[in-house]
């Protein structure tokens, strides 16, 4: 069997899966197209939760930010994942005892305003629509390289899927296709990873190999691989080289806006009870960690088995021939590669060699000029291309890299639907529901969050086949969003008894706005190139980049609203009441009984 | 008026568990990871040093066992405090 035929084979298994699933847990009421009957078991919805949060970037980006950065990028690790110890601690049990549907809803419902309640779906749709297109966009990528189908094609063979159990199954086919696609993007994920770190260093927990010793050079991996960058003039992989103060105000910024994502709270409404929502969110990171974990081994592995094969014979002796390449079958997956675009090499000075360093670095100036080295001649690596390249490098078998296809198809696609039906509850329920047609039967609203649902997917695949230049960019502006909007505002709901609607408002909007102005002055205005003032190698404010403000957003936030509640009238009684409710889990389940 | 004494009771002695626990989870991550990483550099884990091990996987372990010990403690406040779900 050729590799098109088992990529087609795992990928058209996988998604048959997801189908089936989506003819068994059809939705019947708007309880379970919102929330799945609040029927779903912890460790259901942790796996569930897990697919949910784990997205392309997750899968595909974040191993090769690590490996071609190191130590410096570690605030994706810790940021990524610090963000459920305060989801479980500060928001997931109470937003559940307080039994609604969406983020929105509690937010309109403690503040008692419907400007509150607004204001938090404009974020929560700009915030998740934002987010989707990076999944619409890793959905084209990897049918485009696995399947060899254009990218339109790839991309609307995907929507169709997630249309089939997103629209008849709301959160009830999303939840259950979920818990499936994390099985297959977890193996997918540790299998490779598995073999790789056996090649290596002999143990089979990638996590555990990282710190073990290389085998073939007896040394320590990590020892091996500061060695081997720093002699091509490359940053010591484990040394700290990032700006501090922005290195914790990113990673703070990241553990909140990750506790402030919608998509993402509104997973702990699924489970039956207060003590359920706080056992998931430690399943959720349980499953989480498995990828965490082994994600910083996969990026120093393949940044040593990259390096190496460049340099085959140790960096003091010839580079890798472009013959070798050509023709030695351990470099197909390089000729592969080229073919999208997203790796390419040129022999600049004419030996018949690829030289890979850092021509940026002035201590290999002295070495370029001796050796006759007229610049690095790996001219085009996309970190993306690490994880799905990764089990060619390593020359697996064939069946591991059409699970591995499979894989980073079920992270975007669980990811694109947890955000697409934030997107559909948030227009039926919010919008529709609770200030257009308040006496909608439930009936119509469940039609109407399937139609909204039916929209975004269209949406969102046109902005997959077109995606705006910004497209990259974005992310930053929907974990600033959350961060500087959402978080804050559903925290001081629960745990300040004082702040009130005006505080709320004012505070949720002046966190919003100084977090956009920031990202505009150094992303251009709207993300339209060549008006922005600033950039991130030289911010406004000291070294706070763009994408590190979300917790100073937050921190606008909190000030604005204790100034703005101290100036104005105090809470009603019944609001201070609903927030000594949503402290006790006593009554929770009365949530339950409406259905 | 006992229920509510209870009830405050019980909130004052969550947000201690609370506080304890955003202690331990700041001074693993912000701290051992990033700020206290140059004091730990005397101690070597398998080709790094132990700043190192926190930022790529201590942290991840001791936020696990944090949401961990949060819920199991909670659940048991909830009893005592007679304020669980049942």
């Amino acid at each position: 069997m050729d590799q098109f035929t088992i990529n087609l084979l795992f990928v058209g298994a996988s998604f048959a899966l997801y189908i089936g699933i989506a003819i068994w847990a059809r939705a019947g009421s708007t309880s379970e197209f919102y929330a799945a009957g609040r029927g779903v078991h912890p460790v259901t919805n942790g796996m569930a939760t897990a697919a949910d949060w784990m997205s392309a970037a997750s899968f595909i980006s974040m191993a090769g930010l690590i490996a071609f950065t190191g130590y410096d990028n570690s605030s994706f690790l810790m940021g990524w994942t610090g963000g459920y110890v305060l989801l479980a601690l500060l928001l997931a049990p109470y937003l559940r005892k307080f039994g609604k549907f969406t983020v929105s809803e509690f937010i309109g419902d403690r503040f008692y305003s419907s400007t509150a309640r607004m204001v938090a779906v404009i974020c929560l749709i700009v915030a998740s629509t934002t987010y989707v297109i990076g999944q619409m966009t890793g959905v084209g990528v990897a049918f485009g390289r696995f399947l060899e189908v254009s990218n339109t094609a790839g991309l609307l063979i995907g929507a169709c899927v997630v249309f089939a159990y997103a629209v008849f199954g709301g959160m009830k086919g999303v939840t259950y296709t979920q818990v499936a696609q994390y099985v297959v993007l977890i193996l997918a994920y540790t299998i490779p990873a598995i073999f790789i770190s056996l090649q290596l260093t002999g143990n089979p927990i990638p996590g555990l190999g990282l710190f073990g010793d290389h085998q073939a050079s007896g040394e320590p991996l990590l020892t091996k691989l500061d060695a081997i960058v720093t002699d091509l003039g490359f940053n010591e992989y484990t040394m700290h080289h990032a700006d501090t103060l922005n290195m914790v105000l990113f990673t703070l910024s990241l553990m909140i806006g990750t506790a402030g994502l919608p998509h993402v709270i509104m997973r702990f409404f699924t489970v039956p009870k207060v003590s359920d929502a706080r056992w998931s969110a430690g399943w959720a990171l349980v499953f989480i960690a498995l990828l965490y974990l082994t994600a910083p081994a996969v990026g120093a592995m393949a940044r040593l088995n990259i390096t190496e094969m460049f340099w085959p014979n140790g960096t003091e002796n010839a580079a890798v021939s472009v013959e070798t390449i050509q023709s030695d079958p351990n470099y197909d997956w390089m000729l592969t590669w080229q073919k999208t675009g997203l790796l390419d090499w040129e022999d600049k000075n004419g030996d018949g060699m690829i030289q890979y360093y850092n021509d940026g670095s002035e201590a290999m100036a002295a070495t370029a000029a001796a050796n006759g080295w007229v610049g690095n001649e790996l001219t085009n690596f996309n970190r993306d291309i690490l994880v799905l390249a990764n089990p060619e490098i390593a020359n697996l078998p064939g069946w591991v890299i059409g699970l591995v296809a499979a894989g980073g198809l079920a992270a975007a696609l669980s990811t694109a639907a947890g955000l697409l039906l934030a997107i559909s509850s948030a227009v039926s329920h919010d919008l529709l529901k609770g200030q257009l047609t308040p006496n909608i039967s439930e009936k119509n609203e469940l039609l109407a969050a399937r139609i909204a649902m039916a929209v975004a997917i269209a949406i969102a695949t046109y902005l997959g086949l077109n995606p705006p230049g910004f497209a990259a960019q974005t992310v930053a502006l929907a974990f600033g969003l959350a961060a500087a909007s959402i978080f804050p505002a559903l925290m001081m709901g629960i745990f300040s008894t004082r702040i009130n609607n005006r505080g709320a408002v004012a505070g949720m909007l002046a966190g919003l706005i100084v977090t956009l102005i920031y990202i505009f002055l150094h992303k251009g205005w709207f993300f339209i190139p060549g008006t922005n003032s600033f950039t991130d190698a030289d911010p406004l404010l000291g070294t706070i980049k763009s994408t590190s403000f979300g917790a100073i957003g937050a921190a606008i936030n909190f000030t604005v609203a204790y100034v703005v509640t101290g100036m104005t009238k105090e809470i009603p009684r019944e609001i201070r009441e609903l927030v000594e409710s949503v402290r006790v889990p006593r009554g929770a389940g009365a949530a339950q009984a409406d259905h | 008026m006992s229920d509510e004494k209870n009830d405050k009771e019980y909130w004052s002695a969550n947000l201690r568990i609370i506080m304890w626990s955003l202690v331990i989870w700041a001074l693993v991550s912000f701290g051992f990871g990033i700020l206290l990483r140059p004091l730990l550099s005397g101690i070597a884990v398998g080709g790094a040093d132990l700043g190192f091990w926190f930022a790529q996987q201590g942290s991840i372990l001791v936020f696990l066992a944090l949401i961990f010990n949060y819920a199991w403690r909670m659940n048991k406040l909830d009893r005592e405090y007679g304020v669980d779900e049942q």
